[in-house]
């Protein structure tokens, strides 16, 4: 399967509250909260790295999951957040850094 | 419990100001009859000032930050501050007249990702809107506003509020709302002034006025439910805590000043002599609002309202005591069930009791903002 780059859009609010990250998208109002693993890959997702070494080094080594199962919750999570707009996915390296204000 | 809500009650329980409301000047273009500011620059912080501000706010954990004024747009750097405050990743929620909305600014707007322009309309009727607002031609470019920020794709709400003056043109800007497909919220209540001058009340709906609002099934949805009296309160009600203010949210002027809420002015510190952190958490006010329950509530405490009253800690404060009841509030409670407020049975046995005490009128209505009534065309927040 083809590599996927993922990167945040710029038309988001996001901050941490206790340990989950609560982001709404400004285009639909759509309001999530993101549990521990899924705030790891949110901010690790810079447009550079692949999905699949956000995978490897943010999830597995950290949150002791295997691989297989960590990559298939990571696919769900990014479909998901893509579809309303929140997370920009692509299959070469996402460049416009426009969309990045910031890691909070 | 929605989502939002489960975070708002996240918030409280780790007691994080997830909500600032943040008004950058007090300059306005406009200059409404009922309006609670007075519209002089007594100092307002810089540019720099502001973006420390905002940055200590993210820090601190805000969320939803609310823009407004005064007249945002007065402020030259109104979009670097806006930008700035996008770049920190608030929700930005921007109240406004419209008045200095062109397209520019709207598209300015929808590219910085504010999620929502709150903009104030009082009646469809250019006599009537341009009355109240003093500025001639002022709905006009209102509505214009309106329609470029909803060309932009931007969620835009209409907020009307209600005085004797525009009452009955309610449902004609109802009907505008609609029409340029944006949500409409209503507000009921005339404040005082911030420094509390109580003039502007005489510009309150009658009582009768504010019945029909509370029985309109088209602002209220079901009406019997609404309306319905209350039910007996329980320890949970007597434990509660009456609103936001100082608990998940608070109130930044132009100034610097903290309060607990944009209807509460008590001074709880300076972000211009301190941490923004520091007055959170450390200020003698905000933590005495904090501390207040339901239960301590001397009159309110023993009202059969206590438990479903929109009863404002902020506009009881204004009327001189922020434990005791608010006669707005009592009056909505009132037209909305039949049934008198403690603090109203107590009037009237004060009355009864001796010559030497005079029955206080009380104000012909009431309303707090917390409780605008709000009106969906669209969707509301879609949680996921
Ligand atoms: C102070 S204005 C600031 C934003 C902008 N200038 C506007 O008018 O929309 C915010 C809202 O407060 C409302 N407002 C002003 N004075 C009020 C008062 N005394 N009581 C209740 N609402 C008031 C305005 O009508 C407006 O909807
Ligand atoms: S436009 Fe807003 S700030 Fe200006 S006078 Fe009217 S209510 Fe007050
Ligand atoms: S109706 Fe009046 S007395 Fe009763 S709870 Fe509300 S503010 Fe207090």
């Amino acid at each position: 399967m083809a590599e996927k780059y993922i990167s945040r859009s710029s038309a988001i609010a996001a901050r941490m509250l206790g340990g989950e990250m609560m982001v709404m998208s400004a285009v639909d109002s759509t309001f999530f909260t993101l549990n521990e693993v899924a705030s790891a890959i949110w901010q690790a997702a810079d447009g550079r790295t692949p999905l699949s070494e956000i995978v490897a080094s943010k999830i597995c080594r950290e949150f002791d999951v295997d691989r297989e199962r960590a990559q298939r919750g990571a696919d769900r999570f990014v479909d998901e957040l893509s579809q309303h707009g929140i997370l920009l996915v692509s299959e070469q390296p996402i460049m416009d850094f426009s969309s990045s204000p910031g890691n909070q | 419990m929605s989502l939002l809500a489960e975070m708002n009650q996240k918030a409280l329980d780790l007691g994080l100001p997830i909500s600032v409301h943040f008004d950058i000047t007090y300059r306005c273009n406009e200059r409404c009859v009922h309006c609670y500011l007075d519209h002089d620059d007594h100092g307002e912080m810089t540019t720099a000032e502001i973006v420390d501000v905002l940055e200590q706010l993210a820090d601190a954990g805000v969320f939803f930050l609310s823009l407004s004024g005064g007249e945002v747009l007065m402020r030259r750097d109104f979009f670097e501050i806006v930008e700035r405050a996008r770049q920190l990743l608030f929700n930005v929620k921007v109240k406004t007249n419209g008045v200095m909305i062109r397209e520019k600014e709207a598209a300015r707007l929808r590219q910085l990702g504010v999620e929502q322009i709150q903009i104030s309309v009082y009646s469809h009727r250019p006599e009537v809107h341009d009355a109240i607002t003093k500025l001639p031609g002022s709905l006009k470019r209102t509505v214009q506003a309106i329609r470029f920020l909803k060309s932009q794709g931007l969620k835009v709400t209409i907020a009307n509020v209600l005085m004797a003056g525009n009452f009955s043109d309610n449902t004609g800007v109802m009907a505008l709302a609609k029409d340029l497909g944006v949500l409409y919220t209503l507000d009921p209540t005339i404040t005082p002034k911030m420094d509390g001058d109580t003039s502007i009340i005489a510009l309150r709906i009658p009582g009768s006025d504010l019945k029909q609002v509370f029985h309109n099934q088209e602002l209220v949805g079901n009406v019997e439910e609404f309306c319905a009296p209350p039910p007996a309160p329980g320890e949970d009600v007597m434990d509660g805590v009456p609103c936001s203010a100082g608990h998940t949210a608070c109130y930044i002027s132009p100034y610097g000043d903290v309060f607990p809420c944009v209807q509460f002015p008590l001074p709880s510190g300076n972000v211009r002599r301190q941490k923004f952190l520091d007055i959170w958490r450390h200020s003698p006010e905000l933590n005495e609002v904090r501390s207040i329950r339901a239960r301590d509530l001397p009159t309110c405490s023993t009202c059969a309202h206590v438990g479903t009253c929109t009863r404002c800690p902020g506009l009881a404060y204004m009327e001189g005591n922020m434990r005791g009841p608010s006669t707005a509030d009592c009056e909505k409670s009132f037209q909305r069930t039949g049934i008198p407020s403690a603090n109203m049975l107590k009037r009237t046995r004060a009355a009864s009791a001796g010559p030497l005490i005079q029955i206080q009128s009380l104000p012909n209505s009431v309303q707090n903002h917390n409780v605008a009534l709000n009106v969906a065309l669209e969707e509301n927040f879609l949680t996921v």
